[in-house]
């Protein structure tokens, strides 16, 4: 680049790889004034080079250069790579925080709308579809049972026997102390029963399987899988969602009871090799303490849970908006969104049976 | 006049706040091959899919078969579906069975058919767009090209007597492409389909247009048969005609 005679020479390529050095070396010029930027010895540019000419436009305004010994083929380039002439971008929609609070505490509340029709719709068609399994496709109510409960038995068999440990370990030391041993089975008995297995069961499925039912419907709902169900005159949520539903039903009573039992094993082994207990005492202590109710509330917590995982799941899958990125969202939302409604839900339920 | 089979009456659409189709009149008539015309981004999808009720249209109204149907219900615009067969712009299988299962959901669905029946069926309509060889592949094992015409074999599964094709030809090479209007007119010859399709390729357009909507800027510009609108001296649509490229 060389500056004389109010002319800016510009030489060699103008490209991506010299555009840098260029900028720099332009910087430097002092220019006092300018008529012309010859551009006869540029023996190549390409986009990031007609951007730089851009940009000395830009700068060079006050003086308004001509360009001069422009080759055919250069400005060929430049007409095609200059950003001048481009339309200006559709205005992205204006922030305002008054209205973006309104916005949400609307969006929250249409959500929730939302969410409560899609509920009744999945009730529904989840009580059709036990008598008429039109609409599902054969055998999905078994694949999903397999991907939501069979698959799960290693990851919960294996984390409920850990909590069991822990849980008896926690208490061990104290209850040797009063010589109060063999009260280690109660307490594994009824937090297993009633507390730990459903919720640390629940919270593992949502991981699982409560994010598997969003991406999968976000990625059908963006792929508009989901519309050409509903051109083939298919209720999307007895294809999709109904079959799921079932097999969680059934699954997440199965996994608790499984997850309980496992989790008084591990209880027990911390009695008979801590607490000097037997395999008989511990074992007619557990049942002699458990009642029905307290079983039964374990059960019935397992259900509403699942539910609520299925219901969550689907609705932010349903909800999704934008391509792949929105997938991610939507089931980060989800997982979130329904560990956090099994918790409170746990707490609710706790509340009316503590009476 | 013959009454047309389906009749869009100043339909708008919006996206949000964006109008995209605005107060549009348009009419398909029975067991003709009409073709949407218009730039990328003028709404040619979108208006199929405000028929199709896949977005509620925000003003109009759509007569299909001789019925209203923005306002009907779910279960009554289902019945009329079963008659239409839809192929999405991006196919839109389900990606989580294979090509053979995605064929015979709308058969296992709406119909009572024997399995054998069914199979038959599949396979006869795999083969019409070349792909009986990838049967038993899943989508995501095929090309884009091949996604289309599995997609197109499903829409017409059922031989429904009114079927969408949103750019059909897009991604296949020409003589697959030939031989897709071949089946195109085949299909209006001897099943009596009506068709309706979206394409922007001249030499699919002079084989299979019985007639011409012409879209621009959410409005409709042109519609009428072929030589209509090559002498219709609106110059979006015989510049068109002439070389085959949108203003
Ligand atoms: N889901 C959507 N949300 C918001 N805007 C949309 C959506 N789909 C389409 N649009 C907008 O609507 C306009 C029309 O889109 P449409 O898909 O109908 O175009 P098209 O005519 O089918 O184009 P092409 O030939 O490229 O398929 C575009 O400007 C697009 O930006
Ligand atoms: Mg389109």
């Amino acid at each position: 680049m060389e500056y004389k005679n109010k002319t800016l020479f510009l030489e060699g390529d103008v490209t991506k790889f010299t555009t840098t050095d260029l900028l720099s070396e332009f910087s430097r010029i002092k220019i006092s004034e300018i008529e012309f930027i010859d551009l006869q010895n540029v023996k190549s540019i390409d986009s990031a080079g007609v951007a730089f000419i851009d940009e000395l436009k830009f700068k060079l305004k006050d003086f308004s250069p001509q360009f001069i010994n422009v080759s055919e083929d250069i400005n060929a380039s430049i007409e095609t790579f200059s950003a001048e002439k481009m339309p200006e971008p559709e205005p992205a929609g204006k922030a305002n925080i008054f209205v973006m609070l309104g916005a949400s505490l609307y969006n929250w509340l249409d959500n929730f709308r939302d969410a409560m029709y899609l509920s009744v719709d999945i009730a529904y068609w989840s009580f059709i579809g036990i008598f008429d399994r039109k609409g599902q496709r054969k055998g999905s109510v078994i694949q999903q049972s397999i991907l939501i409960g069979v698959d799960a038995l290693g990851i919960i068999g294996l984390l409920s026997l850990v909590l069991g440990l822990i849980l008896a370990l926690q208490s061990a030391a104290q209850l040797r102390q009063f010589g109060a041993n063999i009260f280690v089975a109660d307490l594994i008995a009824i937090s297993m029963v009633r507390e730990m297995g459903p919720m640390m069961t629940a919270i593992i499925v949502a991981g699982r399987s409560g994010s598997a039912i969003a991406s999968e419907i976000a990625t059908m709902k963006v792929t508009e899988e989901i519309d050409a169900l509903k051109m083939m005159a298919i209720n999307p949520i007895r294809y999709v969602v109904v079959p799921k539903f079932h097999a969680i039903t059934i699954c997440m009573p199965l996994l608790v009871t499984m997850a309980t039992i496992i989790g008084i094993v591990g209880g027990l082994i911390v009695g008979i090799t801590y607490l000097d207990l037997s395999v008989v005492s511990f074992y007619t202590q557990v049942i002699n303490v458990l009642t029905l109710k307290d079983v039964l509330i374990g059960l019935s917590k397992s259900v509403f849970f699942a539910w609520v995982i299925v219901i969550i799941g689907s609705f932010y899958g349903f909800k999704v908006t934008g391509g792949a990125e929105g997938v991610g969202k939507a089931t980060t939302l989800s997982v979130v969104a329904s560990i956090f409604a099994v918790i409170i839900l746990d707490a609710l339920f706790s509340l009316v049976f503590l009476i | 006049m013959r009454e047309p089979i389906i009749k869009v009456e100043n339909l708008v659409a919006k996206y949000d706040d964006k109008v995209i189709l605005d107060g549009v009149n348009v009419e398909f008539f029975p067991q003709e091959v009409t073709v949407i015309l218009g730039g990328s981004g003028c709404g040619k999808t979108t208006l199929i899919k405000n028929i199709l009720r896949l977005f509620e249209p925000a003003e109009g109204s759509v007569t299909i078969f001789g019925k209203e149907t923005t306002k009907m219900d779910e279960d009554e615009f289902n019945k009329i579906l079963e008659k239409i067969g839809m192929l999405f712009q991006n196919g839109a299988l389900l990606n989580s069975v294979s090509i053979f299962d995605n064929v015979s959901i709308p058969l296992e669905q709406h119909t009572n058919l024997p399995v054998e029946i069914i199979e038959k069926i599949i396979e006869v309509k795999l083969n019409l767009v070349n792909l009986g060889h990838a049967i038993r592949l899943f989508p995501s094992e095929l090309s884009g090209g091949m996604k289309k015409r599995a997609a197109l074999a499903r829409a017409i599964a059922l031989d429904p007597p009114l079927l969408f094709c949103d750019e059909p030809s897009a991604g296949l090479d020409p003589l697959t492409s030939a031989s897709l209007d071949e089946l195109i007119l085949k299909l209006k010859k001897q099943l009596k389909m009506t068709i309706i399709i979206v394409t922007h390729e001249l030499a699919s357009i002079h084989r299979i247009a019985d007639r011409i909507i012409f879209l621009d800027k959410g409005r409709v510009l042109f519609q009428g048969t072929l030589q209509e609108a090559k002498v219709s001296g609106i110059t979006e649509v015989t510049t068109f005609f002439e070389v085959g490229k949108f203003e």
